[in-house]
């Protein structure tokens, strides 16, 4: 009954063709099958936002989408964020510089709420920033750099405008 | 864990949908959002041998203003209702309780039928619909069929659609003239299932006395928990605190049959209800107020 399906999908701006079997996660297909290991797994039941990818630009949690949902869609994924190591998004470089990780497993899930939310907030307050991130666990940092590191990273993208 | 395997098909058409729903009966499960589905097959609760994806289906994924009415389609995502200006106009409770189920990444994917047709007693949707007087339209391959909200939930988990039915179209009608609204809840997180909430109405004639109330809770039995008694205890007076008071003590004591949970015992989702009755009434009561000036 292995049932494998056809998917064509542009992760990062590369589009892919593969095949798969329908049960196969988009976050299992992200890291398995294009070696993509940024998006991180926890939970797989959508509460600890490890997994959170951009599904045609919204955040999503890509542990409740199967691949072969992905058809034809476009997916941005941790990796699609800096074109290389010494030119990291101002996002980014706000958590290295605010120290917004310890560990960094929830980080790629954290980055990937961020970018859609700095979006549509350019300027958010402290509690929408805290309100925001509540989708996201971390076990390390007790939130405040990762909200420090947020309120920098909207300065930032200001400047860069 | 992973789900087990299953057949994916992923439609166009309604009319496909009914199709594939009619050729593999009880084996098929419909996938809207995934984002109740999909933890539970991950989790092997459930294991469908088929999956029909409605994610295809463009046909389900309106939101539209009519002369009284808005139809929303039952594939339109819960983010979408979120930032839909019609909604905000016409049936501002609804736009006011939204941003409370969940977080953005579930409700981009999340849709109204899906969360409707979950029927958890916890999720804010189901005690929306029966609030606002909702008309639910149902399909299957022989025909279709409206049923009012009230007459749609039928216990934990469960509507009264039959297994060959699929939920097309959900109906809103406006929010009648001189209507405040209020919704509220508490949660232990942002973005968790509530501990308790409150959906609520007040309609006021002109002479300030009120017309109709609609008191519905979420968490606070099999599902959607309407307290009838309680809102006749209001309709029909001009309201002040002692009415609030008893309405509040009547619903929360007499008409919610709460379970309790790890988050809260029965005695605290109870002061709860009984608090946020409160609350709610006061502002439903102010709103309603400031539009007979
Ligand atoms: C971390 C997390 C937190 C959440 N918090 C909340 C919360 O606070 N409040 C809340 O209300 N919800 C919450 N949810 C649930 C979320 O709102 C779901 O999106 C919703 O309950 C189900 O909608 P869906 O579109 O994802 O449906 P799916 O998961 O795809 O489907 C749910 C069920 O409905 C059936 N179904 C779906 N569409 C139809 C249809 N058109 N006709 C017939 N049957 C259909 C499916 O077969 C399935 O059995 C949460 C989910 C997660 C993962
Ligand atoms: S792994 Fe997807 S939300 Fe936790
Ligand atoms: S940095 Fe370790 S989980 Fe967040």
């Amino acid at each position: 009954m292995t049932q494998k399906i056809s998917v064509t999908l542009t992760v990062n701006g590369t589009e892919y063709k593969k095949e798969v079997e329908s049960r196969m996660l988009l976050s299992d297909f992200l890291r398995h099958e294009l070696g993509l290991t940024g998006t991180h797994v926890g939970c797989e039941h959508g509460v600890c936002g490890a997994c959170t990818i951009l599904f045609d630009g919204e955040s999503a949690r890509s542990c409740l989408t199967f691949a072969v949902q992905a058809d034809g869609h476009e997916i941005t994924t941790v990796e699609g964020l800096a074109k290389n190591k010494d030119n990291l998004h101002p996002l980014q470089q706000s958590f290295w510089e605010a120290h917004g990780l310890q560990c960094g497993y929830c980080t790629p899930g954290i980055l990937m709420s961020m970018i859609p939310f700095l979006k549509q907030n350019p300027n958010p307050t402290e509690d929408e920033i805290r309100h925001a991130l509540s989708g996201n666990l971390c076990r390390c940092t007790g939130y405040q750099h990762i909200v420090d590191a947020v309120k920098l990273a909207s300065e930032k993208m200001k400047v860069s405008k | 864990m992973k789900p087990a395997p299953f057949e994916y098909h992923a439609p166009n058409t309604i009319e496909e949908v009914l199709d594939l729903k009619y050729q593999h009966g009880d084996e098929a499960k419909f996938l809207a959002g995934g984002q109740s589905l999909v933890p539970a097959m991950n989790f092997r609760i459930v294991q469908p041998s088929v999956l029909i994806d409605l994610n295809r289906v463009d046909e389900l994924s309106f939101i539209k203003e009519e002369k009284n009415v808005i139809r929303v389609g039952s594939m339109a995502r819960e983010r979408h209702l979120e930032f839909n200006d019609s909604i905000k106009k016409h049936t501002p409770l609804l736009h006011e309780a939204v941003p409370f189920i969940a977080h953005p990444q579930i409700r981009n994917r999340g849709t109204i039928g899906g969360s409707i047709v979950n029927a958890d007693p916890a999720a804010e949707l189901p005690v929306l619909m029966l609030a606002l007087s909702a008309r639910l339209k149902a399909k299957n391959k022989s025909g279709e069929r409206w049923l009012d909200a009230k007459d749609f939930f039928a216990g934990m988990f469960t509507t009264a659609l039959t297994p060959d039915e699929v939920l097309v179209e959900i109906e809103l009608p406006f929010a009648e003239k001189n209507t405040g609204w209020s919704f509220m809840e508490v949660a232990p997180r942002s973005g968790d299932y509530a501990m308790m909430g409150v959906a609520t109405l007040v309609t006021l004639d002109n002479n300030k006395k009120c017309k109709q109330v609609k008191l519905v809770y979420l968490n606070a039995g099999d599902g959607p928990v309407e307290a009838i008694e309680a809102e006749k205890l209001l309709e029909g007076n001009i309201v002040n605190d002692e009415l609030i008071n008893s309405a509040a003590s009547h619903a929360s004591e007499k008409e919610i049959t709460p379970f309790g949970n790890i988050h809260a015992s029965v005695d605290f989702q109870r002061h709860l209800a009984n608090s946020l009755t409160k609350q709610t009434l006061k502002q439903a009561l102010q709103r309603a107020e400031e539009t007979l000036v």
